[in-house]
């Protein structure tokens, strides 16, 4: 099947009608020698240039193939000829095509070939062909697997690639040929997560799948500090329920609440998947929702993952084999997370239409659901389910019963009660079923059910279902003291029919007659020994091997074996009473969603899903470089997240850093703010051109239109990917820098900063007016011109709202003091410029404040008291800290509105006992945030603010400040700005507004190797643009 | 992935294949026969049979099993979800997917087969897509389409007829399913209303639409065709997207469940079976409840009787009934109901003789169509386009179905 294509491809490439040339070859009555002769000129044909002589050639081979002679030493020859050609073809869907058909023949001697087509598809232009380049690589792994290494390193490109079109397909190969190689997904964990949404939904499972695997293996678990609860079970669980069924408001509460106990910060990253498949959950397709549902359950904290249950409940108005697989998986997580599906049990009722493989499963999902509160309800539900025709499944709901009334002990006697009356039933197999159940249920508490056993014994009149039998002579046996009347006479009616009866029975019986015989052995002593004699010659070997054994324990005999003596307690020991669970207990060991999980056995090929690491790895790993503007991200930062367990005299404490961060990357993931609709702007922005792609796949359009078109697109994918990708902002739009980014790869990593956190910087500052972000409209996206679409492009950097992220890089000023430890007596407070926009209110300036307590005393009640601010300027009171034990340090954030100017504010810090008065005044640099603007933006906004509202210096840069990545840094660290891309080397553009007002300031500095430089700032705050001038002139000279 | 695919008829034959790797040999299909066997009923066939060697997942539709044999670990949904897309895919290009029509165009579906996965991993599975690669058969479907009538594709063919031939259009069907469980005495255990939004669009360019509602809140859960962009719902409860050509489904929804849900009608009915008697009556009478002055059209009654009856002899005050005698499956078919006469179905029922009476009274399920409501209250407020000049024609129609609508007696 798989040749028949390439075959197809000769003869229609280029040997034109094959047929006519058949007589025309003279080896046709020939000698086979003669054939291999051919083979070698044919080979030497196939391999020259001349196209004449190709074509014969080819032409020849057809001859040959149609007379089935083996032409397969050729194969290589034609097919280089064939599809490598092809696979050059000016037309993307014929280079695709093409290079589909090489690497369907599965033929070990292409190998080669295919290996050079796949790298050289693998950094083609067309996303399309990267696509399918993509595909051959598990196709020529399966060929052959001595090729590797050498397919690792194409994976490892095209992973690296940013269309949403490779990634599902790309991911696919990894999975297949290196799914142990998580190393290679660090660098593009970030740009996977953030493109996810925009992959065909195929690639989305895979990529989810893998992602998940991934993410168990680099993050802690996030109920790690929920064991302090595990201990107390019922308790925490519980505790989880009311927390989901409280709704997202309460999640942020709940996870505030806990890492105050013990120290647990949600990897960024971690929050990052968990944020961007959230949306996934609204996907028409089953599979994806199941997939982000199984990511939920395996990676989300406790009170997260309730959001799945509404998507999966969902599916479940799907195909019944949909409902199949999603019922399993719900039956599975209805055990662990009970509360999470209690809201929804009305749609596990189960309509007599529905398959009996369907019943069943919802039958166990209500059961797991069954709880104090609801069991009356489903206890109705399952009375009308006892009425079905479908007797396997009133037999499972029987089942079901009984494990009701094991978990709730309210409810047995209800259960028993309901059960007994079954027993009545006319359908034999219901009375047989209830029987089984009855008994496990009298094991538990027998002394008070003596009514129901003699009922029982009753039965073995009426019912003949063997397991029913047995289980009613088992129970009589087994309490042959609640009923010391009954039993004998029991034992005597089987032993009349003993001959008759099933083994299972059987065995039932010689027991029951070894138990009385024990007990009451005056009564039943003959009738014991007749019983064994039957057994005795019995057809059935272990009929018989039991008669004889129970023969030597019971009866004493002269040797007086040693076992005799403890006969009694070797057939009357109390025995535990069974536990009904589940089958669907400990299921959770195998990936949800996944084959394995569905057979309960392991799949060939199933990729264990690991425990979480002990220890979390080196988020590092992730980062990749980033662009300028945001070089400002300091280090104090890192080293503040590496020992987050520890604190340093001076420098914070992990727990309340811990405490800080997490309601923000909370509120990060809940919170809507139009921000994020931005992004989805320039998410219509890849809809569109992924049509256009797919337009572009069926015209036949010119060559030189089409790549054109195509470069084109890729440049717009560029820009729009940089709604998530730092990097990729960086290529797109700045390639001038491009060149000195090898040279400080090490460094930025070094100084990376989650992207969550640098994204954050952005929104207030991007936005072309200064309202609060939550609030702006977003006009739609087709009636945007170009230029404010790329605004609003930069806009989508912001799709995590206005939070301030943990202590984030404290500007150029660094760690300034506010209150002496001398002065402050003993309590010693010093303040950073976060450069985050404040929560509360966009024109204030964020500044984190750090408190240490260097005194003997706890300090109490610190709080800020009634400021005394010039006009204009207000401030944002950080909550009480009520209490700061000796020793120990924290961090608040405060917000100061300085209204554009550089007045100082001044506020009185507050303990319990003692006032202090300090003031804060901000650098000019921290008024403004960064804005993103194109080249041409900037100049057109230039042109406006010449003349009074520009302000030009003249400076030499010294020798030492003179690369572009000093330059840059320095700039940054003075003024809060964001780099402007442009074409010139020598010239660096930077841009921000003025927080409160939203005044533009611009800033150019134009350095001439020789270092002679001159800086100009436009704004019309001149005060601002004088004072930059001042600061950045120098900065840039020192 | 997927290894091969195999379309078994309900009689067991194997009447087509394909395979995207290696050839698995059609034996493998015994296993799938055996549990067929063990299942008694098609619906009942496990959808995940595991064998030595390989994994058989299938679907049941049309009266064809669709039969994916796969080799190591995938998602089981990842090829469930696969094949329901394989079946929607021959009903967009046949028109109906059986087993005559398959074998017609064999050709055709090879080629839509070859095209929607490589080396058993899904490549292009969208039919606006598929169809610019493969031509669909057009002679063959109108021919088809004429013959069959409209009843047989569900949900797509509905909205042609309606929007203008030869115009640029664009127009909206807004379906609402009422799912309930009536108990014997007539009061709710459990109701929701779900629905979808089917579109066809017919606009040149690259039209932007947006569809806003005047009640989003009603909504409680959606599910999105991935055109639609979830951030611009998510902030503004508005649907903005960028459609494909031709036939698709917008938006599917939940109705939350706070809402009390409107059932439309209500089932009178008398059915009793009394112990040494070989003769049971049989008595139901369907009337309109809350009905928003609507007429109720289409109502089929159905119903599965127990073993023990062996006929039925009943008299209709209108429509049609059926009694099958060897699967016990009683249909009446109502049509329209009219509030001033109540349609009613009367007679009685034979007995075998000498058994006891049955346990279970039989279930009644119901189905029934509303034109020109949405019982759930949805409203769409406008649909607006931007990104082209011209102005398509627009338009919407309501409509309120029986989902899975069960009386218990």
């Amino acid at each position: 099947m798989s040749a028949a294509p390439a075959y197809g491809e000769d003869k229609g490439g280029s040997a034109g009608p094959g047929e006519p040339e058949y007589g025309h070859d003279p080896a046709s009555g020939g000698i086979f020698s003669s054939d291999y002769k051919r083979h070698d000129d044919l080979k030497e044909m196939l391999d020259t240039n001349k196209d004449s002589l190709k074509l014969e050639a080819m032409k020849r081979i057809v001859a040959m193939i149609a007379r089935g002679k083996n032409a397969s030493d050729l194969f290589p020859a034609v097919v280089k000829n064939v599809a490598c050609k092809n696979i050059e073809d000016p037309n993307q869907l014929i280079r695709a095509s093409a290079l589909r058909v090489l690497s369907s023949i599965r033929v070990p001697i292409i190998v080669p070939i295919m290996m050079l087509a796949i790298k050289e598809a693998a950094s083609d232009m067309s996303p399309y062909v990267r696509k399918t380049a993509a595909h051959a690589i598990p196709k020529l792994y399966s060929l052959d697997s001595d090729q590797k290494d050498q397919l690792i390193e194409v994976i490892e490109k095209l992973l690296a690639d940013k269309t949403t079109l490779v990634a599902g397909s790309v991911v696919m190969a990894f999975e297949e040929v290196c799914p142990e190689r998580i190393d290679l997904i660090h660098k593009n964990y970030r740009k996977l997560c953030n493109l996810l949404i925009d992959v065909e939904e195929w690639g989305q499972v895979v990529i989810i799948s893998m992602l998940t695997r991934y993410a168990r293996t680099q993050f802690l678990s996030p109920t790690q500090n929920e064991s302090l609860l595990e201990e107390n079970p019922e308790k925490a669980f519980y505790g989880s329920e009311e927390d989901e069924a409280k709704g997202p408001g309460s999640e942020e509460a709940a996870t505030t609440a806990l890492p105050a106990r013990k120290p647990y910060v949600m990897d960024p990253d971690h929050r990052l998947l968990l944020r961007n498949t959230k949306p996934l959950l609204q996907s028409r397709s089953a599979a994806v929702v199941m997939a982000v549902a199984q990511l939920y359950f395996h990676l989300a904290p406790k009170a997260e993952v309730g959001v799945i249950a509404k998507a999966l409940v969902r599916l479940l108005r799907s195909h019944s084999e949909v409902q199949y697989v999603v019922l399993q998986n719900v039956a599975t997580m209805s055990i662990k997370r009970r509360g999470m599906f209690e809201p929804y049990l009305k749609s596990f009722y189960i309509r007599s239409t529905d398959p009996t493989q369907i019943k069943i499963l919802k039958l166990e999902v209500l059961t797991n659901l069954a709880s104090e509160t609801n069991i009356p309800t489903v206890l109705r539900e399952f009375q009308t389910y006892i009425r079905s025709m479908d007797k396997d499944f009133v037999a499972a709901t029987i089942q079901a019963i009984g494990r009701c009334a094991t978990n709730i002990g309210r409810v047995r006697d209800t259960c028993l009660n309901g059960l007994v009356q079954l027993l009545s039933n006319r359908d034999e197999l219901v009375v047989a079923e209830s029987v089984v159940v009855i008994k496990k249920l009298l094991q538990m508490q027998p002394a008070q059910h003596g009514e129901i056993i003699k009922h029982l014994a009753k039965l073995t009149d009426s019912i003949q279902v063997p397991m029913a039998r047995a289980s009613i002579l088992w129970l009589i046996g087994e309490y042959c003291e609640h009923v010391p009347k009954i039993a004998p006479d029991v034992l005597r009616k089987m032993a009349k029919s003993f001959t008759a009866e099933e083994d299972i029975v059987k065995l039932q019986v010689i027991n029951l007659a070894a138990k009385l015989y024990l007990t009451n052995s005056k009564q039943t002593k003959l009738l014991t020994q007749y019983v064994l004699s039957l057994a005795k010659y019995d057809q059935n070997y272990d009929i018989r091997d039991r008669a004889r054994f129970t023969r030597q324990l019971i009866v004493p005999s002269e040797q007086g074996g040693a076992l005799s003596r403890h006969a009694k307690k070797l057939f009357l020991a109390p025995k535990p009473a069974p536990v009904l669970e589940s089958s669907f207990k400990d299921r959770d060991h195998f990936q949800l969603g996944s084959l394995s999980h569905l057979l309960n056995a392991k799949a060939t090929g199933y990729q264990e899903l690991p425990d979480w690491p002990e220890e979390a790895p080196d988020p590092s790993v992730r980062n990749v470089e980033v662009p300028e503007w945001t070089k400002c991200s300091n280090r104090e930062k890192r080293k503040e997240k590496e020992k987050p367990f520890y604190s340093d005299s001076e420098g914070e404490s992990g727990p309340t850093e811990s405490a800080d961060s997490d309601p923000e990357s909370e509120s990060a993931s809940d919170s809507k703010s139009s921000s994020e609709s931005g992004s989805g702007e320039s998410s219509s922005e890849s809809d569109s051109e992924d049509q256009e792609e797919e337009k572009g796949r069926s015209s036949e359009s010119e060559q030189s239109e089409e790549e054109g078109g195509k470069r084109k697109m890729k440049k717009r994918k560029k820009v729009t990917e940089a709604q998530g990708d730092a990097s990729s902002s960086d290529e797109g739009s700045d390639s001038s820098s491009s060149s000195s980014e090898s040279e400080r790869t090490s460094e930025t990593e070094e100084e990376q900063v989650e992207p969550a956190s640098w994204r954050k910087k952005t929104p207030s500052s991007s936005t072309p007016t200064v309202t609060p972000p939550s609030v702006q409209p977003v006009s739609p996206p087709t009636i945007v011109s170009t230029s404010l679409a790329t605004d609003l492009e930069g806009l989508t950097l912001t799709d995590s709202p206005l939070v301030p992220s943990l202590l984030s890089p404290g500007s150029g000023a660094g760690r300034q003091e506010l209150l002496h430890r001398v002065a402050g007596e003993g309590l010693a407070v010093d303040y950073t410029f976060s450069r985050q926009p404040f929560s509360g209110d966009p024109h204030m300036v964020s500044v984190h404040i750090h408190f240490s307590n260097s005194s003997d005393t706890p300090i109490k009640g610190l709080h800020v008291g009634t400021p005394k601010l010039p006009a204009g300027i207000s401030i944002q009171e950080f909550p009480e800290i009520e209490s700061l034990a000796p020793g120990e340090s924290t961090t608040a954030v405060m917000g100061i509105n300085f209204c554009d100017s550089t007045q100082a504010a001044n506020f009185q810090l507050c303990t319990q006992t003692r006032q202090f008065y300090v003031s804060i005044q901000p650098p000019v640099g921290e008024l403004m945030a960064p804005v993103f603007m194109s080249e041409n933006e900037f100049k057109k906004e230039q042109g406006k603010l010449t003349g009074m509202s520009e302000i030009t210096e003249k400076l030499t840069l010294p020798d030492g400040c003179r690369s572009d990545h000093i330059v840059v840094q320095k700039v940054t660290t003075v003024a809060n700005l964001g780099r402007v891309p442009c074409g010139a080397s020598d010239e660096y553009r930077f841009a921000g507004r003025t927080l409160t007002s939203g005044s533009l300031v611009l800033l150019t500095l134009d350095a001439r190797p020789t270092g002679a430089a001159q800086l100009t700032v436009n704004s019309e705050k001149m005060v601002i643009g004088t004072m930059l001038v001042k600061d950045v002139v120098q900065a840039l000279t020192q | 992935m997927i290894h091969s695919l195999f379309l078994i008829n309900s009689s067991g034959d194997i009447f087509l294949e394909k395979h995207w790797k290696s050839v698995v040999s059609r034996s493998v299909c015994d296993y799938f026969f055996e549990a067929q066997e063990r299942a008694t009923e098609a619906e009942n066939v496990p959808p995940v049979i595991p064998t030595p060697h390989h994994y058989l997942l299938s679907v049941y539709r049309h009266k064809i099993f669709f039969v994916a044999v796969i080799q190591t670990e995938v998602p089981p949904l990842f090829v469930i979800e696969f094949l329901h897309r394989v079946v929607d895919t021959f009903q967009d290009y046949f028109g109906v997917c059986s087993e005559p029509v398959i074998k017609d165009n064999v050709v055709v579906v090879y080629e839509v087969l070859e095209e929607m996965l490589d080396n058993g991993f899904p490549l292009a599975t969208e039919s606006n897509i598929l169809k610019e690669l493969i031509k669909p058969p057009t002679i063959l479907r109108t021919v088809v389409n004429t013959i069959t009538g409209m009843e047989k594709g569900e949900t797509h063919r509905e909205l042609p007829s309606w929007l203008p031939t030869g115009q640029l259009s664009s127009g909206a069907l807004a379906k609402d399913w009422i799912d309930a469980i009536i108990d014997k005495s007539g009061s709710t255990i459990t109701a929701e209303i779900q629905g979808v939004i089917d579109a066809c669009v017919k606009l040149t360019g690259m039209p932007d639409l947006t569809l806003s509602f005047m009640n989003p809140r009603l909504l409680d859960d959606v599910s999105f065709h991935p055109c639609v962009r979830f951030k611009r719902w998510e902030s503004e409860r508005i649907l903005s997207f960028i459609p494909p050509d031709g036939n698709f489904r917008l938006l599917s929804y939940h109705v939350s469940a706070q809402n009390l849900v409107a059932i439309p009608v209500y089932v009178k009915h008398n059915i009793s079976f009394r112990d040494s008697s070989s003769l049971g009556r049989f008595e139901i009478t369907v009337g309109p409840k809350q009905t928003m002055g609507k007429t109720i059209e289409g109502v089929i009654v159905t119903s599965q009787m127990p073993k023990g009856v062996l006929n039925m002899s009943l008299t209709p005050s209108q429509g049609t009934h059926t009694f099958d005698p060897v699967t016990k499956m009683l249909s009446w078919d109502v049509g329209k109901i009219n509030p001033q006469k109540l349609p009613s179905l009367k007679g009685t029922m034979s007995l075998q003789a000498g058994a006891s009476k049955p346990d279970e009274n039989p279930t009644i399920n119901l189905q029934f169509k509303i034109q020109q409501l949405a019982i759930s209250g949805l409203k769409v407020n406008r649909l607006d386009m931007y990104g082209e000049k011209y102005k398509p024609f627009k338009g919407i129609k309501y409509m309120t179905k029986a989902g899975k609508f069960q009386v218990r007696t």
